[in-house]
Parts: C-alpha cells; structure tokens; sequence
C-alpha cells in the first residue's frame, strides 16, 4: 500500500473518485483478485487449441465444431495470450504493481539512510524481554560492547547517550528483505518490457530444408514455409545467410524409438562468401550472428522423375509429411508443365499430371501402407496417379502437400491409375496408361528448421535470474529490531535491559534474541 | 532390473499402505499429542463451566488416571508407524534408483517415473519435517494418504515400461529443469498436508464438529500446521521457480528455438506459479485471513496435480513425452 497522499484542501468529486480508484487498483486485494483472474484467464488457452501453438489443430476445431469456433474465434479462444482481455489484465496488474512498490521503493530509500530509532520507553512490552541485573563496566561501555557485539552480527547499530547517565543502543536488521522484495517485482517489470520489445523487434521463420546443395535456402520471407515478422521488422531487415543441408543423421532404438538427430550444414553469411561447415542438434541450435537456427523434426522427401508423352522428363524432389511416429508420409507430386507439344510450344491444361504418394522407410512385411520402423530398412512409396487441371492456375493458394481436392470433385483431375496404388522401390518406374513415365529414383532426408531472432531473449533471462535472487531473499529475510538500554547502578557497574521486536513473521527470532542477549552480557557474566 | 523395480513399487506402497493404517490406529486409540491435549483444555474448561461444579480430585483422576496406559500403546503404535514410513522411504528410494540402473539413466523420463520420483521426495521431506518436529507425528496418517494415493494412482494409470529417452531429453538440462520441479513438486505435496490440516483444525477450533473438521480434534495446534505450511511453500516456491520458469524457459530455448511458447505445460506451470504467489502474498497481507491465504496453497497443489495428470492425458503438446504408457 502507498503512503496516503495529504487530503486535498477542497474536496473534488474527479479527484477524490480518481485517487480512491487508484487506491483500490493498488491495494493488495486487487492485485490478488488480479492475479487469480490472469491464472483464471490462461486456462482456456490450454483446453482450445492456439493458432500460435499449432495452426493445423485450430483448422481441425473449426471442421469439428463449425458454429462454435467463429464464436469463439471472435473473442479471441484461439490467440488467448494475444487478446485484448487477457493484456487488460495484466496490464493492469503490471500498473497495480508499479502502483505498489513505487511508493515502496521510495519508503525503502528513505530507511536505508534512517538511523534505527532510539529505544521504547518499556521494553518489556515488546514480543522479546531480558534483563542483566549486574554489569561490571560502566554504562558507556557496556553499551560499547553492546554495539560491537550487534555489528559483528551486521545489525546496523546506533549509541545514544541519554541525559539521565543511561546509554542506549538500536539495531535492525533484515534490510534485505524488502531490497530482494523490490528487486523482485522490478525484475518482473523487466521480464514484461523485455517480452514485449521481443515480441516487437523479433521474427521466426519455418522451412522445411532438403538435403542436398540444389535445395538450400536464404534467409527472405519468400524462402519461408511459414514466417511472422514483429510488428516493427520489415522484411527487408532480415539479415542475409544462406543455408543447405549437406547431411542428416537419425539413429534409432530397436524398438523405432529415436536416439538422436543430427545435421550438418553449411552456412553463408555474406553474399558471394564462402560456404562454412556447421553441425547442429536437437538441443544445439546453430547460433548465428543475427538468429539461432534450431531442429525440430525431420523427415524424407521422394525425388520423382517423369517422362511425358513428347519425352521431356523433369525432376522434382518433393518432401513427404511424416504422419505417425515410424514416418509414413505422405505427400504428393505435381507436374503441371509437362506434355507441353514442343510444336506448338502451347500448355494443355488438361493434361498436366499430379501423384499423390505414401512413403513409407520400412514396408509392413504383412502388407499395408504402413511404417514399422523410421529408419529406411526396407523402403517403398505407394503412388496413385491424376491427369488433368491441378488447378494452380486459378490462383488459390493450394497446398504443397496434398492436390486440390475441389478439382478431383469437380471431375477436373481425374484419377487415372487403378485402385489400388502404385507401389514402388527406389530405382523403379511406373509407365501410365498414356504411355508417360514415372521414376522414383530416390529419397533424401529433410530437416524442419525453426530460425528464430529474439533480440530480448537475454534481458527476459536477465530479469529472470535476479528477479529469483530476488524472491529468495525477499522469503528468507526478517527485518527486527533490537534495544539495549544501560543504566548506571548505584554504586558501580551498570544495569542493562534489552528488548526485540520482529517486524516480520520469524519464528526464530527468540532463539535469534537470546543468543545476542547472552554474547552482549560477556565472559564476565552479571545475573541475568 | 526393471522387474525387480516393479516388484519394489508393489511392496513400497504396501508398506505406505501399513503406516497409514498404524498412524491411523494411532489416530483413533491413542491419547492425543502433548499439543493437541494442550490446545484441548480450555475448550473443556469452557464446557464445564457451563455447570459451576469446582473441579474435585476425583475429575482430575479420571482425566489423568487412564491416560499412560492409553497414551502407552498409542506411542507404540506411532513408533510402529513411523518405522513402517522409514522402512516404506528406504523401498521407494530403492524402486526409483533400480528404475534407474534398468533405463541407464535419470529415472524422469516419463510421467511414470516422474510422479515415482516426486512422491519420493514427498516422503523425505515428511520424515525430515518428522525428525525435527515428533510433534507433529499425528498428520503421519495423512501424508501417508497422499503418498499412497499418488503411488496408487502412477502405478494404476501411468505405468510405462523403461524405455529410452527421446532425443529431445537428450541434454543436461533435463536433470536440472526435471529435477528442481521434482523437488519443489515433491515439497509442494507435503506442504498441502499441513495446510488441508490447518483448515480442519481451525474449523474445528471455531466449533465445526462435522465430518472433516472432526479429525481437527487430534491435529497438532492450528499455528503450528500454519507456519509448517508457510515453511514449506516458501522453500519451494523459488525452487519452482528456477525449475519451472528458468531452467525450463532456457532448454525450450535451445531446444525448441523459444523461451516461452504457451504450451499446455507451460500454461499450468505459469497458473501454478501465480496462484502460489497469491498465496505467498495472501499471507503476507495481514488484512488477509490465514485460512483464505491457505486455501489458496491447496488450490495451487490442485494445479500442480492438474499439470501432472490432467495435462498428461488430456492435452497433446510439445512436452507430450511426458505422457502416461509413453
């Protein structure tokens, strides 16, 4: 709570009404209330599947509930941490909190330069009591020995003589506790602007990388499979490097469980530079200068070689979706410039020719289009052949990895191979019914690669780590008080009273308090 | 190795199973604990005075007259139940480190093992908080509940076979995030004994005689369960913290190219964190009263256990590796 700002000499309606709404937004109350509705608030972003977690399952919610998910669409259920009303909240807790220990930080500056106090008139109302009947040593050395004693436990100390021949002596301690306090809810302050500047001034990209030196890719929006830019990066900021995949490794358990993953690529990070050889893993991204390269998945792209009926071939290297755990993928082929009459020079649009496949590395020996390992032991790819419109002319934006189901319906592209799909070995070809050719020469692994800058990432860890530091000793610490008052006694030595108080709830304070009593009585001892 | 594991998770929870069932006898024969008689006196006091009838010699008898004998055996019984946690403790250390030498690695590879892991050092904890505090041997029945009810439940619907680790948990991060959430799991879980207990007991200081506030009547002093559940939660919150929201954050980084990516994991661990900072503020806020502030330490142990099982086996994410027969 902040100190209560003097009353204004005239009451106003405007102002009182602001300054008790920013009374009550700082308060401790609604900083709780805040807090449970922002833990309230996360909630459906984990039940309702998030466009920014994973696109291809909001797209399944919206054929699984049509009416539902336009509804929900709109009150933000699928970008929960992106609405407006889940900022609103902790945006105001953020302002509750600068509410709360700005005032906080000011009080604190202010009892760090503070003497402690001087000593309560009766200590022996406080929580902790003793007296040391009998010193020898006069009162002003006896408090000497007090202090000593105090500030070789790091309390921070102060002697006073009073007028009536007594001395006192205040300590306290535990200052550290609301200094982790402060740093605590600074560093979350932190966390939040560094998140946010991250989110303005970062990007990432998706792409799916092929091996081999004519499949390499240069760090552009264009390039990307799936990119989003921070509001304030424009694409021309992206920085130039360019990457291919000389190499994939995957090894597996007997069982099919992957062991490990590894790629080597190489790297050019100047135009017309040279090529360098990297080396990456799963939890090793590749840092480069401006962005850090990380392997999320891998898998294996079909290269085809068709023949069409004039005998022009052409070679596509096309990668195949993984869709179960052992990678049968699937994917599809598609030639739509192919049986052009070199005559004529002129596209049939009607005999342009598309495959959709299965791979699968490992052939179920009982049949079936299935994998039953991931690794390539004994490959085969199942092909089913259309001719016809592909459809790409029309210039939707169709998938890569599957044909366009609307001109199949449409009777546009028309199937054109039996019914039971084409299979195929490495090094085998397939001739159609119109005399073209098919070939699946062969497969390359590809790697999906997430490229990422985050220019905050740092200050977010930075906040992080002090704001912990922070939190412990703000849990650890215990700000108490401590008295002495020495009296001189009649005839020599000197009568001595202590008290304590905890002004935090520490259990071991007594025990804190006795041992300090004791150490200040000294060797010499007195009666307690 | 790994049958021989299996074998000692049976044998572990039935050992759990007999301490509950001796602190229970304990519970419901024995005399109360030092506390709770203490605590108890006043309460009489007032009820007698109900009837101005000076208290004879011959009330004190009765009250005092049965009690060695009563307090005798429900000391043995205790002392019984306590060597069955130790002896439980010992076949639970022995279940996770066998689970270990037959998977050739850190045995948290797996929801399975993970909650195998937390309940164990549940356990520790107990029996340190035991072997510091003997006071407090009377919420033995009911950490010995939570335990064998954790166990029972790992055992019935996340049990996997040993298994490699995914290539994913292939990294030295994975003993730092897994294990400090472990821990501060495992002290979470015993942190919500004493606070459930604090309710019951200042229910049943209120004058609350139904069904769970009646186990109040036994329960170590209301203050005491109080500051026993602070303690705890304030150990473990900055361990969850470094697990949960440090040491996490940068193996996500390295291993899925973003610190934070609200993946369903992540959501529960960040409502976890919130709610147990509530109750760390809650408490810290005079104005706040203890038993709202430990309601609030129970509602952030209900999260945790939702991030266990509800997230393992409802949700699919990026931390799914994690999930039950996987």
């Amino acid at each position: 709570m902040p100190a209560a700002p003097p009353p204004p000499r005239k009451p106003n309606f405007a102002w009182s009404l602001l300054r008790n709404s920013w009374r009550q937004l700082t308060s401790m109350r609604t900083a709780l209330v805040l807090l449970f509705l922002l833990a309230v608030a996360a909630i459906p972003g984990s039940v309702l599947p998030q466009r920014a977690v994973s696109p291809e399952k909001v797209t399944a919610y919206y054929t699984q509930h049509p009416d539902l998910a336009p509804k929900l669409e709109q009150i933000g259920g699928f970008a929960v941490y992106a609405s407006p009303w889940f900022a609103a909240i902790y945006l105001l807790l953020f302002t509750s909190l600068v509410g709360c220990v700005v005032p906080r930080l000011r009080d604190h500056f202010r009892a760090l330069r503070t003497v402690p106090p001087d000593a309560p008139k009766r200590l022996e109302r406080l929580p902790q009591h003793a007296v040391v009947e009998e010193r020898a040593d006069d009162p002003a050395e006896a408090a000497q020995a007090a202090a000593s004693e105090l500030r070789k436990r790091r309390f921070r100390t102060r002697v006073r003589e009073q007028g009536d021949g007594s001395w006192t002596v205040s300590a306290e301690k535990g200052y550290l506790k609301e200094t982790g306090n402060l740093f605590f809810h600074f560093a979350l302050l932190t966390v939040l602007v560094g998140v946010g500047f991250g989110h303005w001034y970062g990007w990432h990209g998706n792409r799916i990388l092929v091996e081999g030196n004519d499949q390499g890719f240069c760090n552009s929006v264009t390039q990307y499979d799936e990119s989003s830019l921070g509001p304030r990066v424009d694409a021309a900021d992206l920085p130039f490097f360019c990457l291919r995949l000389t190499d994939f490794q995957a090894a597996y358990q007997t069982t099919g469980q992957p062991k490990s993953f590894d790629a080597d690529v190489e790297v050019q990070t100047k135009q017309d530079g040279p090529w360098k050889a990297r080396h990456f893993t799963v939890n090793n991204p590749l840092r480069l200068s401006q962005a850090n390269v990380h392997l999320l998945g891998h898998g294996y792209a079909v290269e085809l070689r068709y023949t069409d009926r004039f005998g022009a071939q052409q070679t596509k290297v096309v990668p195949f979706l993984p869709t179960d755990g052992l990678f049968t993928s699937s994917g599809v082929g598609s030639f739509p410039d192919v049986n052009i009459d070199p005559k004529t020079n002129k596209r049939d649009v009607n005999l342009q020719v598309g495959f959709e496949g299965v791979f699968v590395p490992t052939v179920d020996p009982a049949g079936g289009a299935t994998s039953v390992f991931p690794a390539e032991n004994n490959p085969a790819l199942f092909l089913t052949a259309y001719r016809g419109d592909l459809g790409v002319e029309v210039g939707n934006p169709g998938s890569v990895y599957s044909l366009d189901q609307g001109q199949i319906a449409n009777g546009e592209l028309k199937k054109v191979s039996g019914d039971r799909p084409q299979r195929l070995t490495p090094g085998q070809s397939w001739t159609l019914d119109d005399g073209t050719k098919v070939e699946f020469l062969a497969t390359r692994p590809f790697a999906t690669l997430a490229v990422r800058y985050d220019p905050t990432a740092t200050l977010v860890l930075a906040g992080a780590v002090v704001g912990l530091l922070g939190l412990m000793l703000s849990l650890g610490g215990h700000r108490r008080r401590l008295w002495f008052r020495i009296s001189p006694r009649d005839g020599s030595g000197s009568l001595m009273e202590a008290g304590g108080l905890p002004r935090t709830d520490y259990p071991g304070f007594a025990e804190e308090f006795g041992q300090i009593v004791g150490a200040a009585r000294g060797p010499d001892g007195g009666t307690p | 190795m790994a049958e021989l594991s299996n074998q000692l998770m049976a044998v572990t929870v039935l050992s759990y199973l007999a301490a509950m069932v001796l602190y229970a006898a304990e519970y419901a024969f024995g005399n109360k604990s030092h506390i709770g008689r203490a605590a108890q006196r006043p309460a009489r006091q007032l009820v007698g005075s109900g009837a101005p009838v000076p208290p004879s010699a011959d009330d004190v008898e009765v009250e005092e007259a049965p009690a060695p004998a009563v307090r005798d055996r429900g000391v043995l019984l205790g002392r019984i139940a306590v060597g069955f946690n130790w002896l439980a403790f010992a076949l639970h250390l022995g279940t996770v480190v066998t689970r270990g030498i037959a998977a050739d690695r850190m045995p948290w590879g797996n929801m399975y093992e993970f909650t195998l892991t937390v309940t164990l050092v549940g356990s520790a904890v107990w029996l340190g908080v035991l072997t510091r505090k003997p006071e407090l041997r009377h919420l033995g029945l009911f950490a010995a509940l939570a335990l064998v009810m954790l166990l029972g439940a790992d055992g019935l619907i996340a049990y996997a076979p040993v298994g490699p680790l995914v290539p994913a948990l292939n990294s030295y991060w994975f003993i730092i995030h897994v294990s400090t959430i472990i821990l501060a799991s495992g002290i979470f879980l015993i942190g919500a004994v004493p606070a459930a207990m604090f309710l019951v007991r200042a229910g049943y200081d209120e004058g609350k005689r139904r069904f769970p506030y009646s186990l109040g009547a036994k329960v170590p002093e209301a203050a005491l369960l109080e500051r026993l559940t602070f303690r705890l939660h304030a150990f473990a919150f900055p361990l969850f913290t470094f697990g949960a929201l440090i040491a996490g954050p940068i193996w996500a980084e390295a291993s899925w190219g973003r610190y934070w990516g609200w993946d369903p994991k992540e959501v529960w661990a960040f409502i976890s964190w919130i709610v147990y900072a509530s109750y760390l503020h809650a408490r810290a806020t005079p104005s706040v009263k203890r038993t709202v502030a430990t309601w609030i330490a129970i509602l952030g142990f209900a999260t945790m256990l939702m991030n266990l099982f509800g997230v393992n086996l409802f949700f699919s994410g990026l931390h799914s590796y994690a999930n039950a027969g996987g």
